[in-house]
């Protein structure tokens, strides 16, 4: 046994060691620190997002009880369609009718504070339930927008004082609104929905998806399957990469002057709409598609063509499914992109004001991100929470569209 | 020059080599290879890495296509039909000639539908109950269908290696063909998966014309009736394999035989 020193044993090599360790430790502490940050950043966020949202889905809504068996309002017109029940409902004088009872209630200077709209939705609920006109009802019947200002503690000094004793004695209150989740926009706030956005957005959508996953997938499938490698492939490769990487209003100018000069009738269509956003998102389905081709190995091409299939057998048999879960990762993200654009749409006129929920994919429209820009906009106090709460529902449908093309994407990823 | 064993029996050529040159860009990998492939017998390729036998092994059912860079001349006949002449279906050629690579490739699908593929995509079976028989058949021929007759619904690759491999080989037979190229079938295999795989080689020689690129000599003198010696892009020496291997004529034969490179 000799006395040699091993390398291993010497205080050089331990303090070495211990340093390696130390920097292992430093680095995992600050990779930690990062994702705490990150995630608190975000907790904040969505804190605050929902504390301020929650509010939108309310309304102030007066307490005004009617009893329709001393006012001779005939049900024969709720078999008539919807809006011609109403004006039918309004033509015998509901509105007055409705009017008379708040100002019993509630005194003529708060009744004077009901929507101008209430009467409506009293006609609405007849239509829904028509055993209402054979007896007395309490309607939760919305606030003016002032009256609604005053209970928040804002507005003018009337307005809070008359909020502060019509509360007081119990018939105004905040309620949850459902018709938010079924209106359009509106000038007032206390009669906005955001249905008419997000249906826009749902028609968009679907324009975008059909038109950019198909023509981005074949794309894709073309330049990494067949297309030689040549100068012209070189250039239309640089100019995809480009065009991921244009700012987006300048694809909204694009649709302005192309598709809207072939297609003038369309201006704020969910077709114009979803077409200049499958511009966009076009791009990045191929470069994650080309990368998602890319990467199905070799030994399964090989295996394939030497049984002997044929190219367009070893592309849609192998090639295609093995790549699907990679392009559907880069298709949720390009979608994501999509349905969060704001400026493209507002070129192709998709920022104006429409108070009813669109049709079809050819009817004018606004999408979520626009109609939150809108709102944002808006004088009316009323809309702040409003576009809080608009910012929940595209948060919610986004996250819903994501969960679905995971649940895709995994369920391919299984079957392979 | 090609030294050639002159006592080869006459046997019937399956496929011929004349003067082929394998190409990539403007390197050289094939020299002027002449050579035959006879029916029914198994035909090994030996010879140093790099010396091209992979490069020739896959220009014998055009796999060497999908190389953009590589450019093959001379002719390659398969029962007298020139393979790279124009019009020749490519796809119709790789049905006849069949291939196992080095690495065990089985498709990511069930063990069932890795053999019925080629099967269904030639329109070889009829219905259901032939493609099970052709399914079954073939598993039987590469002595797999008693190792996975329980679980033909399982994936193809929670195989062990050399049960891949074979699962490989049944899926080259399941369309016929009437030659079977493998390359280095057994490198990426213990020896017990490799003993397995050699009997089967044996198996089909009778059936098929076999060609073997092979690193190991032991293993062409096992299964291989006829050798090629390649060195260099070159053929050195072809002959019966007991020949080549006991009485070599070429002196770069006998030092890559007797081990002094490779």
């Amino acid at each position: 046994m000799t006395d040699r020193t091993l390398p291993t044993r010497t205080p050089v090599f331990e303090k070495r060691l211990k340093q390696r360790y130390a920097s292992e430790r430093r680095f995992k502490a600050l990779g930690l620190g990062a994702i705490v940050f990150s995630m608190l950043v975000l907790l904040f966020l969505l804190g605050t997002m929902t504390i301020n949202g929650i509010g939108g889905f309310q309304r102030a809504e007066l307490e005004v009880p009617i009893d329709f068996t001393e006012v001779g309002i005939s049900g024969d017109a709720i078999q008539m369609e919807q809006g011609a029940a109403i004006q039918s409902l309004g033509a015998q004088g509901l509105q007055t009718v409705v009017e008379f009872y708040a100002a019993a209630a509630l005194g003529e200077e708060a009744a004077a504070q009901l929507d101008a709209n209430a009467w409506r939705e009293v006609a609405r609920e007849i239509i829904a339930d028509e055993s209402i006109l054979r007896g007395t009802t309490t309607f939760e019947l919305p606030a003016s927008s002032d009256l609604a200002a005053g209970y928040a503690g804002e507005g003018s000094p009337e307005m809070r004082q008359l909020a502060g004793e019509l509360s007081e004695r119990g018939v105004l209150a905040k309620n949850f609104d459902p018709g938010f989740l079924t209106r359009a926009d509106a000038t007032n706030p206390q009669q906005v929905g955001i249905w008419g956005a997000l249906k826009g957005s749902i028609l968009t959508m679907l324009v975008t998806l059909a038109l950019a996953f198909p023509i981005g997938v074949l794309a894709a499938l073309y330049l990494e399957e067949y297309a030689p490698r040549n100068r012209w492939t070189d250039v239309i490769e640089v100019s995809i990469n480009n065009l991921a990487a244009v700012p987006s209003i300048i694809f909204g100018l694009l649709g302005l002057a192309v598709f809207l000069w072939i297609f003038p009738n369309l201006r704020s269509a969910p077709l114009i709409g979803g077409m200049t956003l499958a511009l966009m998102t076009m791009p990045v389905i191929v470069i994650a598609g080309r990368n998602a081709i890319k990467a199905v190995p070799p030994s399964i091409r090989d295996g394939a063509l030497a049984i002997g299939a044929s190219p367009v057998q070893l592309v849609f048999h192998h090639v295609l499914p093995l790549a699907l879960p990679g392009i559907l990762t880069g298709t949720i993200i390009g979608m994501a992109r999509a349905l969060g654009e704001t400026a493209p749409l507002l070129m192709i006129g998709m920022r104006a004001f429409i108070a009813t929920p669109p049709e079809g994919f050819t009817s004018p429209a606004t999408v979520l991100p626009v109609q939150i820009f809108l709102w944002s906009d808006e004088v009316n106090r009323g809309f702040i929470e409003r576009t809080s709460a608009a910012i929940i529902v595209l948060l919610l449908f986004l996250l819903l569209m994501n969960g679905l093309a995971i649940y895709l994407r995994n369920k391919f990823e299984k079957s392979w | 020059m090609t030294v050639i064993h002159d006592n080869l029996e006459a046997t019937e050529a399956k496929m011929s080599a004349r003067d082929v040159n394998v190409y990539y860009g403007d390197k050289q990998a094939i020299d002027s290879v002449s050579i035959d492939i006879p029916q029914k017998y198994v035909t090994a390729f030996i010879g140093p890495s790099g010396c091209g036998k992979s490069t020739f092994l896959r220009s014998l059912n055009r796999m060497n296509d999908t190389i953009a860079s590589a450019r093959v001349e001379g002719t390659i006949e398969l029962d007298g039909e020139d393979i790279y002449k124009s019009g020749m279906d490519v796809v119709q050629l790789r049905a006849r000639v069949g291939m196992v690579f080095q690495k065990p490739n089985p498709f990511p699908k069930s063990i069932y539908d890795n053999i019925a593929y080629g099967p269904k995509i030639h329109g070889f079976a009829e219905d259901k109950d032939d493609l099970d028989a052709v399914v079954e058949r073939s598993l039987v021929r590469a002595g797999l269908w008693n190792e996975v007759k329980d679980r033909l619904a399982d994936s193809g690759t929670a195989l062990s290696g050399g049960q891949q491999q074979r699962l490989c080989i049944a899926r080259a037979i399941a369309v016929d063909p009437e030659v079977i190229l493998m390359d280095e079938p057994c490198s990426a295999l213990d020896p017990i998966a490799t003993a397995k795989i050699e009997e089967l080689i044996d198996d089909l020689a009778g059936r098929y014309a076999i060609v073997i690129v092979t690193h190991s000599m032991q293993q062409a003198a096992r299964v291989s009736q006829r050798t090629a010696f390649f060195h260099l892009g070159k053929v050195v020496e072809y002959g019966r394999t007991s020949d080549i291997f006991t009485n070599p004529l070429e002196e770069r034969t006998k030092d890559y035989i007797t081990g002094r490179y490779g």
